[in-house]
C-alpha cells in the first residue's frame, strides 16, 4: 500500500476521484441555485438548512474545501512533475493534431476556475462566514435570495461570472469523461458515459450562465 | 577435416530421444561457472539465450539493434508450422518431415528434420504457455492456416503478425532472466571477430555501436544466431541492418560456410519503384490461400496496362491467365515459394508483367471476396443479398484475415487491394545456406555454434513457408540447451575464461587494423555505392535464374569491386564514437566475400534444386518439360566451404546427405 | 519535389544541439521518409560531412526502431504507420519540414536524431513475462481454450512495437500506453493472470522510475501510435494497479 500513494496511477486516479466528488458538488450547488429561477422561498428553504445544518457546515464544508484545495494542489503538482518530464521542449509540437485544446490546456482552465472560485468565496463565502462565525448575526431564514440578487446586479461581475463558467465548462469537458479513464472504467457502457460526461460539462456551466443573466435581468 | 555430421544411430524417429539419453549433463552448482555468449536476439538466439539462463549458465547477449527485440525475426508475417493434427486432416510428425525434406527438394539432412518436426508440438506448447496470442476459433481453440507446398492446415498464426508474436514471446522469456540477473544484455553492439583459444571458441570482440569501443568478451561457448545474409543483393525483405558480419568472421576463423547459393527468393513482394528503393516489402505468403495470381492473356493487354490504358479489373475473366493455376493443377496457388518465383519471373521475361517497369504480377482477391462474401451472407442469414452487400460482408472477412498487409500495401502503393488487384514480385528473403553444423548445432569450430538462418541445416535448398520461425525456435528452446550442455560437460573445471591472452590481443588488433583500414581509404564513395553495385551483380547475375557465363562473370565483378571498395570506399566521421558508416562499410567488406563465395557455390553445383536454377539444367521432355532438373547422382551433398584467403580459392568439402526414409523422388506440384 | 530540412544535429549526449536547415532537391513521391533522408545522407557523405544519424531497421514498420518527430508528431502526419511507412506523398513541393527526435527525460538523445530508449527495456524486465520454463512438457496448447475476444483483444495490446511514439506525443511524456499494452496483453490470458498483480506493480514502479511524465488522458498517444494501441489499455491497467494495491 505504501508505493500507491507515490505512483502515477495512484496520483491519477486521486485527481479522478477529487474531480468526481467536486462534480457532484457542482451538480448538487446547481440543483439549488436553480430553484432561484422558480421560486424565491423555496431557494431560500434550502440556502437556509445548507447554511445552518451542522452536519453540512462542519463536515461536508471542511470535506469540500479539503476537495478544492486537494484538487488544485495535486494539479500543480502533476503540472509541474509532467512539465519537466520533457526537460527539452520540441521546436515544433503541433499538439493539435492529436489532442483536444482542453485536454491540453486543463491547467490554464484549471487556473481560470480557481481565479473564479476566489472571485466567488470573495462573494458568498466570506461575507456568510463573517455574517455567522465572526459576527454572529442572529440567522434570518430569507435573506439569501435578496443577496443573491444584489451580486448580479453589476453587469462586470457577471460578465466574470459567464467568462469563468465557460472555463468551467472547457475543464469539464476533458475532465468529467476523462475520470472515468483514470479510475478503469472503459467498457461498452463508456461511449454513453463519454456523452453524457460531455453533455453534462455543458448543459451545467451554460446552466449558472442562465441563472446569473436570469437575476441580472430580473432584480 | 572430414566433416562429421554426428548423427546418432538408430531408427529415425527415435534419434533425438536416443541423443538425449546418452548426452552428458552438467550438474546445476556447475553450470553457475559457465559463460555463453548468444550473438543475435531473434528467434534462435533469443530463445537459445533463455533457455541457458534459466537452466543456470552465464549469458551474455550481443545485438547491433537497440533492443533485443528489434531482431528481424519480427517481421515474419504469416505463421510457425508445428504437427499437432489439431485439423484431424492427417498430419503427423513423419508428415511435416517429408513435406519439409520435400519442400527443400531432397537437400537437407534427414535426421535434422526430422527432429524439427518432432519438437514443433512442443513450440506451440512453449508459447501459449508464454502468453503469445495466436488466433483462436470461437471454441477458444487454436486457429490454423494452410502454407505452400502442403496439403494440411498446420499453420499456427497470429493474424499477420506471427514473428513478431513469437519474437516478443523470447524476448519476454530474455526479461525474466535478466531480471534475474542471468543475462547480461549488451545492446547495440556488433561482433567483429571470434576469438579462438587452442581451437577452441572462447569469445568475441564487439563494437559498442554508441561509443566505438573495442570490448573483448569471454565465454565457454559462443552461439551464432544471427540471421541471413539475403542483404548481400542489396535490396531484400531483411532489415538494414541484417548483416552476414559474424557469421563470415567465424567463417574466417575456421568454421566451415553450407550451400551459400541456396537463395529464397520470396514471389509475394511488393514490387521495386525506383532507384531510391532501400528495401523490399513482403506481403505474406499467407495471401495465397485466398489470392489467386495471374498476368493478362494478350501481350497487348499487359502492354496497355503498363502504359496506365487499361485497368486490371476491366479485363475479361477469359483474357486473364493464372498461370500457377494453368500449370501446376495440383497445389494451384499454393506451389512452393521456388516454384511461384520462377514463374512469375517466367512471365514477365516473356513480356506479360503488368506495372511500369514490367516487373510485376497481380495477387487478386476479387474472387474470395465473392466466396467468402455469399458465405458469409448465408450464416447472416441474409437471403438474396445484393452485390454491394456480398462485396462489403467478403470485404470484411479478408480484412479480418489480412488487415494489416492489405494496410500495409495502400499506404506503400497507394492502391486499395479490396478494389483492384495487388501488384507482387519475387524478393530475396530467405538464405537457406548457413555456417555448416553438425546434428548438434555445432560448426567446425568446437564451442562456436550457430542457430536459426544463420546455419544451413533444415531447409535445404528451399524453405517451406511457416518453418523458418519453427526452427528458430526448435534450434533455440529444444535443441542447444541439450547439445550445449553436452559440450560444456567437460569445461566444469576450466574456470572463468581470461580476456587479457595472446589470442585477445591478436583478435583485437586484428579487429582495430580492419577498422583502421577503412577508415583510411581514399573516400571516393560512399558505402551505399558499393553495397547497391554488389546487390545488382548478384541481383542479375546469381538472382533467380543462372547459369555458368554469368556467375564466372560474377565472380570476378566481385572481385573487382571489393579491390575498389577497400581502395576509395568513403566513411565520414571518426571510428571511436558513433558512426553509422563505418558500421554498414563493415558488413559491406563482407558481403563483398560471400558474394564471391556464393557465386563459386553456385558454380560448382551444376544442378537445379530449390531456389538454386541452373539454366543448364533443365527438363527437356514430357509432363515435366521446362521445370527444374535435379541431379541426384551427383549433386546430393552439402557443399562446405572452408575458407583459405580469397573467396575463390575456397575449398569444398561434400558431406554426402543419406536418404534412408524417404526415397528421392521428382518434386512435382502438377 | 523541394524541400526544406529543418533537421536537429547534436554530436553526442553530452553536447548541446541545434536545428540545422538542410534544402533538398528531386524528392519523390513515392519514396519513404527514410528514403528521402537516405537521399540527403548521400550528398553529405559525399561532400565530407557527417550523415545525420537516426534509427532504422526494418523499413517495414513493425520492429518499431525508426522515430522521428515530424512536424511536431511522432512518425509524421499520416496515421497508423511508422516513419519508415511514412511515403513523400504525404508532403507537397516547397514545404518545410522539422525533423526532431524523440523528446522525453527518459529517451536521451544519443545522436542527432537518435534516442535510448531503453527505459522501455527496464519496464519489461520488471515484469513483463509468464515465469514459465522451456521444458518441452507444459500442458497441451489447447488445454485451456481461451475465449475468442480476450485473445483477440490480448493480441491487439501485444502488436505494440515499443517505439515511443506514445512518450513522444504525450504532451507530460508519458509512457503509460506501452506498459498498459504489455499489462493487459497478460492480464487477459489465463497464462497471465496468474502473477498479474505482482506485475502490474512492478512494471507501474519502474514506469515511475525512469522519469516519464504522468497519463492526463488526452488521448494523442492512441492517435499516434502506428499499431493503433487502444486507451482501453489504460483503463485496464489502471484497474489491474488499482485492484492489486488494494489486495496488497
Amino acid at each position: 500500500m505504501s508505493g500507491i500513494i507515490r505512483s502515477s496511477i495512484a496520483r491519477k486516479v486521486a485527481m479522478a476521484l477529487s474531480g468526481l466528488f467536486l462534480v457532484f458538488f457542482l451538480l448538487q450547488h446547481f440543483s439549488i441555485n436553480l430553484t432561484s429561477v422558480f421560486s424565491e422561498d423555496a431557494f431560500n428553504m434550502a440556502s437556509h438548512f445548507m447554511g445552518t445544518n451542522p452536519l453540512v457546515q462542519f463536515l461536508l464544508q471542511p470535506v469540500l474545501i479539503f476537495g478544492v484545495v486537494f484538487h488544485f494542489v495535486m494539479g500543480f503538482v502533476l503540472e509541474i512533475k509532467n512539465n519537466s518530464a520533457r526537460s527539452v521542449k520540441y521546436a515544433k509540437y503541433n499538439g493539435g493534431a492529436n489532442a483536444s485544446w482542453m485536454s491540453r490546456n486543463m491547467i490554464y482552465s484549471g487556473i481560470a476556475v480557481l481565479a473564479f472560485l476566489g472571485l466567488h468565496f470573495y462573494d458568498f463565502w466570506v461575507p456568510e462566514i463573517v455574517y455567522k462565525y465572526v459576527e454572529t448575526n442572529p440567522e434570518v431564514p430569507t435573506r439569501y435570495y435578496e443577496e443573491l440578487q444584489h451580486k448580479f446586479v453589476s453587469p462586470v461581475r457577471t460578465a466574470l461570472y459567464c467568462v469563468a463558467f465557460v472555463f468551467l465548462a472547457l475543464h469539464l469537458l476533458h475532465g468529467f469523461a476523462s475520470s472515468f479513464q483514470s479510475v478503469g472504467v472503459n467498457n461498452k457502457y463508456s461511449a454513453g458515459i463519454q456523452k453524457f460526461a460531455k453533455a453534462f460539462a455543458i448543459a451545467i456551466p451554460v446552466g449558472f450562465i442562465f441563472i446569473a443573466l436570469f437575476h441580472h435581468f430580473n432584480h | 577435416m572430414a566433416l562429421d555430421s554426428k548423427i546418432p544411430e538408430g531408427p529415425l524417429a527415435d534419434k533425438w530421444t536416443n541423443h538425449k539419453n546418452k548426452i552428458n549433463l552438467v550438474n546445476p552448482a556447475n553450470k553457475r561457472n559457465i559463460d555463453v555468449i548468444v550473438v543475435g536476439t531473434g528467434l534462435a538466439g533469443g530463445s537459445a539465450a533463455a533457455s541457458l539462463a534459466e537452466l543456470g549458465y552465464n549469458v551474455k547477449t550481443f545485438c547491433y539493434q537497440d533492443s533485443p527485440r528489434r531482431a528481424h525475426s519480427i517481421a515474419a508475417q504469416g505463421g510457425i508450422n508445428a504437427a499437432k493434427n489439431y485439423q484431424g486432416d492427417g498430419d503427423s510428425n513423419y508428415r511435416l518431415f517429408y513435406d519439409t525434406v520435400k519442400g527443400g527438394d531432397y537437400r537437407s539432412r534427414e535426421a535434422n528434420v526430422y527432429r524439427l518436426a518432432e519438437v514443433s508440438g512442443n513450440i506451440i506448447d512453449q508459447c501459449v504457455a508464454q502468453g503469445v496470442p495466436f488466433a483462436r476459433e470461437y471454441g477458444g481453440l487454436l486457429d490454423n492456416r494452410s502454407f505452400g507446398g502442403v496439403l494440411v492446415s498446420r499453420t499456427f498464426y497470429a493474424k499477420g503478425q506471427t514473428g513478431q508474436q513469437l519474437l516478443l514471446g523470447a524476448y519476454s522469456a530474455m526479461n525474466r532472466q535478466i531480471n534475474r540477473g542471468k543475462i547480461q544484455a549488451f545492446n547495440r553492439h556488433e561482433m567483429m571477430d571470434l576469438v579462438l583459444v587452442n581451437g577452441k571458441a572462447r569469445g568475441i570482440i564487439a563494437r559498442n555501436s554508441i561509443t566505438g569501443e573495442i570490448e573483448r568478451h569471454s565465454a565457454h561457448a559462443v552461439v551464432l544466431a544471427t540471421g541471413g545474409y539475403g542483404n548481400v543483393f542489396f535490396l531484400s525483405t531483411n532489415a538494414m541492418g541484417s548483416n552476414v558480419m559474424a557469421a563470415w568472421r567465424a567463417h574466417r576463423r575456421g568454421a566451415y560456410f553450407a550451400n551459400p547459393c541456396y537463395t529464397q527468393i520470396h514471389p509475394t513482394c511488393i514490387p521495386v519503384s525506383g532507384d531510391h528503393q532501400s528495401k523490399l516489402t513482403l506481403m505474406s505468403e499467407s495471401l495465397r490461400n485466398d489470392g489467386r495470381i495471374w498476368v493478362p492473356k494478350k501481350k497487348e493487354d499487359a502492354q496497355a496496362i503498363r502504359e496506365g490504358k487499361l485497368k486490371p479489373t476491366q479485363l475479361a475473366e477469359a483474357d486473364r491467365d493464372y498461370y500457377l493455376e494453368r500449370r501446376y493443377p495440383a497445389f494451384g496457388n499454393l506451389v512452393p515459394r521456388d516454384v511461384a518465383s520462377r514463374a512469375a519471373k517466367e512471365r514477365c521475361d516473356a513480356g506479360f508483367g503488368v506495372n511500369k517497369t514490367g516487373e510485376a504480377v497481380y495477387l487478386d482477391f476479387a474472387a474470395a471476396i465473392q466466396r467468402y462474401g455469399k458465405e458469409k451472407a448465408l450464416t447472416s442469414g441474409i437471403s438474396n443479398p445484393s452485390e454491394a452487400q456480398i462485396l462489403e460482408l467478403g470485404e470484411t472477412v479478408i480484412e479480418n484475415k489480412y488487415g494489416n498487409l492489405f494496410q500495409m500495401y495502400e499506404k506503400i502503393v497507394d492502391e486499395n487491394p479490396y478494389k483492384t488487384p495487388m501488384m507482387i514480385y519475387p524478393a530475396v528473403h530467405y538464405t537457406m545456406g548457413g555456417l555448416w553444423v553438425d546434428y548438434n548445432l555445432q560448426t567446425t569450430i568446437p564451442g562456436c555454434y550457430a542457430a536459426g538462418e544463420a546455419n544451413f541445416s533444415d531447409h535445404g535448398a528451399n524453405r517451406l513457408g511457416a518453418s523458418a520461425l519453427m526452427q528458430g525456435l526448435a534450434d533455440g528452446y529444444f535443441v542447444l540447451p541439450y547439445t550445449i550442455g553436452d559440450y560444456l560437460a567437460d569445461d566444469i573445471r576450466t574456470g572463468k575464461i581470461p580476456t587479457n591472452t595472446s589470442e585477445f590481443d591478436k583478435a583485437e588488433a586484428d579487429v582495430k587494423a580492419r577498422i583502421q583500414k577503412l577508415m583510411s581509404a581514399k573516400g571516393k564513395n560512399s558505402v551505399d555505392y558499393y553495397h547497391k553495385k554488389l546487390g545488382k551483380i548478384m541481383w542479375n547475375k546469381c538472382g533467380m535464374s543462372r547459369n555458368a557465363t554469368d556467375l564466372e562473370a560474377a565472380m570476378k565483378e566481385i572481385e573487382a569491386l571489393r579491390a575498389d571498395f577497400w581502395e576509395n570506399v568513403n566513411i565520414p566521421g571518426s571510428a571511436d564514437s558513433l558512426n553509422t558508416e563505418l558500421e554498414k562499410a563493415g558488413r559491406v567488406a563482407d558481403f563483398l566475400e560471400l558474394g564471391e563465395l556464393f557465386a563459386k557455390d553456385a558454380l560448382t553445383r551444376n544442378e537445379s534444386c530449390g531456389g538454386h536454377f541452373r539454366e543448364e539444367s533443365v527438363e527437356q521432355s514430357g509432363e515435366q518439360k521446362g521445370e527444374a532438373l535435379r541431379n541426384d547422382e551427383e549433386f546430393k551433398f552439402v557443399s562446405a566451404w572452408e575458407y583459405k584467403g580469397a573467396p575463390k580459392e575456397a575449398v569444398l568439402h561434400k558431406e554426402d546427405l543419406v536418404y534412408e526414409n524417404i526415397e528421392l523422388k521428382t518434386r512435382s506440384y502438377k | 519535389m523541394k524541400l526544406l530540412l529543418k533537421i536537429w544535429r547534436q554530436k553526442d549526449a553530452k553536447s548541446k544541439g541545434k536545428i540545422v536547415d538542410y534544402p533538398l532537391d528531386g524528392v519523390e513521391e513515392d519514396m519513404s521518409f527514410l528514403e528521402m533522408l537516405d537521399v540527403l545522407n548521400e550528398q553529405l557523405i559525399n561532400k565530407g560531412e557527417e550523415p545525420v544519424v537516426f534509427d532504422h531497421d526494418c523499413r517495414e514498420g513493425i520492429c518499431g526502431m525508426c522515430s522521428l518527430q515530424i512536424n511536431g508528431e511522432p512518425h509524421g502526419p499520416d496515421r497508423q504507420v511508422t516513419t519508415c511507412q511514412l511515403h513523400m506523398r504525404m508532403f507537397n513541393d516547397g514545404d518545410t519540414i522539422f525533423i526532431e527526435p524523440f523528446r522525453a527525460n527518459a529517451f536521451p538523445v544519443v545522436k542527432d536524431l537518435m534516442v535510448d530508449r531503453s527505459a522501455f527495456d527496464r519496464i519489461q524486465h520488471a515484469g513483463g513475462y509468464v515465469s514459465v520454463n522451456t521444458s518441452g512438457n507444459t500442458i497441451d496448447a489447447n488445454a485451456i481454450p481461451i475465449n475468442k475476444d480476450n485473445a483477440d483483444d490480448a493480441f491487439s495490446a501485444a502488436t505494440c512495437i515499443g517505439c515511443g511514439a506514445c512518450v513522444a506525443a504525450c504532451k507530460n511524456a508519458s509512457a503509460m500506453l506501452f506498459t498498459s499494452a504489455k499489462v493487459s496483453q497478460y492480464a487477459l490470458l489465463p497464462q497471465g493472470q496468474v502473477e498479474a498483480a505482482d506485475r502490474v506493480q512492478a512494471m507501474v514502479a519502474q514506469m515511475d522510475a525512469e522519469g516519464f511524465g504522468n497519463c492526463t488522458n488526452t488521448g494523442a498517444c492512441e492517435i499516434e501510435c502506428p499499431k493503433g494501441i487502444s486507451l482501453e489499455n489504460i483503463a485496464r491497467m489502471n484497474r489491474e494497479y488499482l485492484s492489486a494495491s488494494i489486495k496488497g
